[in-house]
């Protein structure tokens, strides 16, 4: 059994079993879920002994034929980028059923299927190499999450779903006109066999041609990442969302779109996306900053964190529009970070929600006195989420900037500011969450972490510090992927774009 | 020689009591707390006896902390004489505080919170001095602002100590923009982030380049030790617990700027507009700070705003080419500075935590002992000649004088100042007659020691060690010679504001009245620290806190770009809507629809074959 | 016999029973009555085939009448059924009343 297939499976298999689990008892479904999780778990961690660090390539690869004509293969293997972010996805997993288990009271078993089956789709698209595959999973993540607002969010959940999922399908249409274009002109939808075609000369777009098919892609994913200014479903969706949704929505989900730009759009259609590159870089900034100034004034918890994500991808999508090599491992090194960190903040506002029933900044204050080890967790991963060193975001929010820095110094400069201005929200809910006095409703409504809430924050905490401390764990592999996808964007832009007219320059630019 | 076990041994301390303090006895906890800085200042002693004349720096490395393309960071620890003065200075007054700090805070709540807050300090403090690259030293650089944080905001329930975290921790990051801006620049040109690599290089780099690098550097320098523009932060840190004044806010964490800028001296000599920035902003930050403090009535303040001016002074030092001159006074403010905030803290401890200097008075005969430790570190501060103070501070206004008469003549004008409103507290605490309410006690001994011990290196810890001399293998000879015309001007500056603070506060005690009520302009000006913070929170925080609720998030996010989506949405909805009417739910009608297109199908086929000639 | 009558004559009838169906189906209200006119139709239809089916000597005319005639049969069967059910719940049969899809 191929690893890769049994990490993609064991949910899909836990899925289809927690359907069939009793409704009436609910138990039964959370710890079936748990157990799943955990499984699948476990197996993505023997990934890590079985993946050759070696090798910069796909590995574990499986390839079977699925549809016979049009010929669509289920073609997933792994490199070293999407073997961390699938590792992410079955990590937070068991941590989104455990946060979820007091949380969630109604229609508890289709909770936990839809979970898994999340998890199916997040770990199926970082790993599909099939283009066609690649789209299916993609809009099987979305099914879930769709779900997973609408039924189990608060107020407003029916407008945020609608308006998440139609975002995403706006995006995602796009994409599949460019997918079958690109089918209709290389004849399979094979991901590894068109790269192949391209470089070797067998397909060639005009420039106006690549351009079209890059911004096909490119908005697709910068909806999902989300890229200032298509970031407003984000707000609502995180507000909206039950605390396990928005910790798989912003740790998870969000990565689909940065992978996407760094695994599709960039090899396909480098010439396009180096023209590209300024532009999108100023946006990225603009996120940053825009980002982390609405973070700055925002009344509610969720919503904060959710537009401080804005301003933390901005750093991803900067890094990977360097093009350089610092750049690029920054921005995955970040993608997994915001995972991490992002993802403990929003299971700790889930936790203070479970308790005092509100996400509004001024119902809180003095929490620090009633729950001192909560605010210690919280403040750790707040100081992780402003890129204070030993904690993981510094090393990805540093590579980034340096790299932006090696590619065009006034990017860094902007960029930066941002770093300033993440300790400003950060710390300013900070202060009026914990500390001040205590308030009665806090008092009565703010016990400290239990047992199972532990089990949530250590593993998070442990990595927030293993990250931060010896990144080189983590960033070898990532080295030797994103090396390859550089070199990629860099070896096969002569070949690519039609020596005509306004590309060539472009050509001569890039290099 | 084992170099991580300095760093190493607080942080375990912090670990120790972070996790398990809340059930150890207060025993315990010192045990851990203090024990560990005083094994690490232990092991400070081993490694340098150990290392021996350490005529060049010894590097050890560890572990490769960050590695990416050509970038590689590792984690690696250097000692060389510079670093020594460092890890003594921070080992050793921070072992005397911590111990002095039993005795302070035994009476408060969070008492193994404060330790091990201390004890991160520690650590992140000696990763700072330790560094061997940028990188490293930049985690030190942001650790020791996370404890100062921490720390600041020690009583969390108060809001205004809570804010004054928070404002120490975004000025410092204000700052840090200017130095990681100057560490991209640093691996743009050099490819490396390693001490060694970097100096190495610079003397062949473009001066316009290394200008640009030291400028930025020094505005991180200038947010970590309080420099102008970005000062503003130091005296409200004075909020936290007075060891951690002391500790912290002045002796060590803010000397980290001085420390970083002399690191970096290659950078600089190649490099002199930056250099004369930094003179430039260090006198201005004397001058300026000082004349602040002439007016404060909270003794802690004062000394905040005294600390602000001597580390201006470090500032002109280093600007002026003496690095081993900003150096020694940053050892021997450590000295006095530290005394004189343990000591305010045993007179505000004393007082049960009267700090405003009008509620006392006449505590010399209540509390011996803290009046006799206060005198030495005051006379220190005053430049008296032959204490600690009056060697380091002449080493650098002779370094002015050489460098430009008028950065001399200013500092010497501000050592005045220095020396009268040191001596204004002085008086107005311990002299006269008590206005207070409170029974004054003298302190236990665990805070006297620390203190006496202080005293002594107070007064002879500048001719003790001789830190030019030590230093003379590190830096750049200092040109300046020896001259008796300047220092005899500078100490007889220093003793004559000791004299009108006499005669003002204890001869003729109506005169500063008469004063503050007839330069009533001026004195508001000073009295309210020339308005800077508030100039600030109307300038930048107003509008963009402001901007950002108005303008961008209810106008253009809310607004423009929701708007223009659900746009959409509506406009798509109300096209829905129009075409609904057709869908009107009576089947007759739908049946009446499908007669009606089957007979214009077949109507149009007929045309079809009509016109295409009947085939 | 057949050879007699002229071709269109069948095709007219089944146009007039085509149409009678369709105004049937149109103009009534009541459900089985409009049930009725479609049955009218495909016979109508039906018609027109085995018509066709005579003229060229083609069976394949015979074929799709019999089809129709099974699709009637099993539509005859499910829409009677759907008719009792609406007459169960509704207790009308006017096909105006049943506009429950329009909201």
């Amino acid at each position: 059994m191929n690893l890769l297939l049994l990490v993609l499976l064991l949910p899909a298999a836990g899925f289809l079993i927690a359907l069939a689990l009793p409704r009436s008892s609910p138990a039964s479904s959370r710890y079936w879920a748990l157990a799943i999780s955990l499984v699948t778990f476990l197996a993505s961690l023997a990934l890590l002994g079985w993946f050759d660090r070696s090798v910069a390539g796909d590995q574990l690869t499986v390839d079977l034929l699925w549809i016979s004509s049009p010929e669509i293969r289920f073609h997933i293997a792994a490199d070293g980028v999407s073997l961390w972010l699938v590792l992410l996805s079955t990590f937070l997993t068991p941590i989104c059923v455990l946060i979820s288990w007091n949380h969630i009271q109604s229609r508890v078993k289709e909770f936990y299927a839809f979970l898994l089956l999340l998890e199916v789709g997040l770990v199926g698209v970082f790993l599909a190499q099939d283009l066609f595959l690649f789209y299916v999973f993609w809009e099987v993540s979305l099914v879930p999450m769709y779900f997973l607002i609408g039924i189990w969010g608060h107020e407003r959940r029916i407008y945020a779903a609608v308006k998440f999922f139609l975002y995403t399908m706006a995006g995602s249409v796009l994409m599949l006109a460019a997918i079958i274009y690109l089918y209709n002109r290389a004849g399979t939808f094979g991901y590894a066999a068109i790269l192949d075609q391209l470089a070797s000369g067998r397909l060639a777009f005009t420039a106006f041609e690549q351009m079209l098919l890059f911004l096909a892609f490119f908005v697709a994913f910068a909806i999902k990442v989300p890229l200032f200014p298509l970031h407003t479903w984000l707000p609502d969706a995180h507000v909206e969302a039950p605390t396990a949704g928005s910790v798989m929505l912003a740790s998870v989900m969000l990565k689909m779109g940065t992978f996407g730009i760094l695994h599709y759009a960039l090899p396909l259609f480098p010439a396009a996306a180096r023209r590209c590159a300024p532009w999108i870089a100023v946006l990225a900034i603009i996120g940053i900053i825009y980002g982390a100034l609405v973070a700055m004034v925002q009344p509610n918890m969720k919503k904060l964190v959710a537009y401080s994500s804005v301003s933390h991808l901005g750093f991803v999508v900067l890094g990977i529009f360097s093009f350089t090599q610092i750049g690029l491992d920054g921005a995955v090194y970040q993608m997994l970070n915001h995972g991490i960190t992002t993802g403990a903040l929003f299971a700790l506002v889930g936790l203070m929600y479970d308790r005092r029933h509100s996400l509004a900044i001024e119902d809180y204050g003095g929490v620090a006195t009633a729950a001192p080890w909560l605010s210690t967790v919280f403040l750790i991963t707040t100081l992780a989420s402003i890129g204070l060193p030993l904690l993981n975001n510094f090393v990805g929010e540093f590579l980034v900037l340096q790299g932006a820095a090696l590619a065009n110094f006034k990017w860094a400069i902007w960029a930066a500011l941002g770093v300033i201005l993440s300790a400003c929200y950060m710390l300013w809910m900070y202060q009026r969450v914990f500390y001040g006095e205590l308030k009665d409703a806090v008092r009565s409504h703010m016990p400290d972490l239990n047992l199972r809430e532990w089990a949530v924050v250590v593993p998070l905490i442990a990595m927030m510090v293993w990250m931060g401390v010896y990144s080189k764990s983590f960033l070898d592999p990532v080295g030797k992927t994103t090396a390859r996808v550089l070199e990629q964007t860099q070896v096969n832009v002569p070949y690519r774009v039609d020596l005509r007219g306004p590309a060539s320059t472009e050509v001569s630019r890039a290099r | 020689m084992q170099l991580w076990l300095i760093p190493i041994l607080p942080l375990a301390g912090f670990l120790i009591n972070g996790l398990f303090g809340r059930r150890f006895s207060k025993g315990l906890v010192n045990a851990f707390a203090i024990g560990s800085v005083v094994l690490a200042f232990l092991w400070v002693l081993k490694t340098l006896f150990g290392l021996g004349g350490l005529t060049a720096a010894y590097t050890e490395h560890y572990f490769t902390w960050i590695q990416s393309g050509a970038l590689s960071v590792g984690c690696d620890f250097s000692v060389d004489r510079l670093t020594a003065v460092m890890l003594l200075v921070v080992t050793g007054i921070g072992s005397l505080i911590h111990i002095y700090a039993i005795g302070y805070m035994a009476h408060e709540g969070g008492y193994y919170r404060f330790f091990a807050y201390l004890n991160l300090f520690m650590f992140f403090m000696l990763t700072l001095v330790l560094a061997a690259n940028y990188l490293v030293l930049f985690v030190g650089w942001e650790g020791v602002g996370l404890c100062s944080y921490l720390l600041i905001g020690f009583y969390f329930d108060k809001k205004i100590a809570t804010d004054a975290g928070n404002k120490a921790f975004i000025v410092n990051r204000i700052g840090d923009f200017g130095f990681s801006l100057a560490m991209f620049l640093i691996f743009r040109q050099f490819g490396s982030f390693d001490f060694a690599h970097v100096f190495a290089q610079a003397p062949a780099a473009p001066v316009g380049l290394l200008t640009l690098i030291g400028i930025l550097l020094m505005f991180g320098a200038c947010g970590k030790s309080a420099q102008i523009p970005l000062y503003v932060w130091l005296p409200d840190a004075m909020a936290g617990p007075t060891p951690v004044s002391a500790l912290i806010h002045a002796a060590t964490m803010v000397t980290a700027g001085v420390y970083m800028t002399a690191r970096s001296w290659v950078i600089y000599t190649h490099a002199p507009i930056a250099m004369d920035v930094i003179a430039y902003i260090g006198i201005a930050t004397a001058f300026v700070a000082a004349t602040i403090g002439l007016a404060q009535n909270d003794i802690k303040k004062v000394f905040a705003y005294s600390t602000v001016s001597q580390l201006g002074y470090m500032f002109v030092g280093v600007g002026c080419g003496a690095f081993s001159a900003g150096i020694y006074h940053l050892m021997t403010h450590a000295f006095f500075k530290a005394l004189l905030f343990l000591g305010a803290g045993a007179v505000i401890h004393s007082l049960s935590g009267e700090q405003d200097m009008r509620q006392m008075g006449g505590l010399r005969a209540k509390i011996p002992w803290t009046f006799g430790v206060m005198l030495c570190a005051s006379l220190a501060i005053a430049g008296f000649p032959f204490t600690s103070g009056f060697f380091s501070k002449d080493a650098i206004l002779l370094a002015a004088d050489h460098r430009a008469p008028w950065l001399y003549w200013v500092g010497v004008f501000t050592a005045g100042m220095t020396a009268f409103y040191v001596f204004r507290a002085f008086f107005m605490t311990f002299f006269g007659k008590y206005r207070g309410k409170e029974h004054p006690h003298e302190s236990p001994p665990v805070m006297l020691i620390p203190l006496v011990i202080l005293a002594g290196l107070s007064l002879v810890g500048g001719y003790l060690f001789k830190i030019p001399d030590f230093l003379r293998p590190v830096f750049p000879a200092v040109e300046a010679p020896e001259a008796f015309g300047p220092m005899a001007v500078a100490s007889a500056a220093g003793l004559l504001g000791i004299a009108l603070a006499y005669l003002m506060y204890v001869y003729r005690p109506g005169i500063p009245d008469s004063i503050a009520s007839g330069a009533k302009g001026l004195y508001t000006l000073v009295y309210n620290k020339y308005f800077v913070d508030e100039i600030y929170d109307a300038a930048v925080v107003k509008p963009l806190v402001g901007g950002s609720r108005v303008v961008l998030w209810k106008g253009f996010d809310a607004g423009l770009i929701d708007g223009t989506v659900n746009g959409i949405g509506a406009r798509a909805k109300g096209i829905g809507g129009v075409l609904r009417l057709a869908q009107s739910g009576n089947t007759r009608s739908y049946a009446t629809w499908i007669a009606f297109g089957g007979v214009l199908v077949i109507f149009g086929m007929a045309a079809m074959i009509v016109l295409g000639g009947l085939r | 016999m057949m050879g007699h009558v002229p071709l269109s004559w069948f095709l007219m009838l089944s146009a007039v029973l085509f149409s009678l169906g369709v105004a049937g189906f149109i103009f009534r209200r009541n459900i089985i009555t409009m049930f009725m006119s479609i049955e009218l139709i495909l016979n109508a239809v039906n018609l027109t085939f085995i018509t066709f089916a005579y003229q060229r000597q083609q069976v394949a005319g015979h074929l799709l009448a019999f089809f129709v005639m099974v699709v009637a049969a099993a539509e005859a069967a499910v829409g009677l059924a759907i008719i009792l059910t609406v007459f169960k719940n509704r207790e009308t049969l006017n096909i105006d009343d049943l506009d429950s899809m329009k909201n």
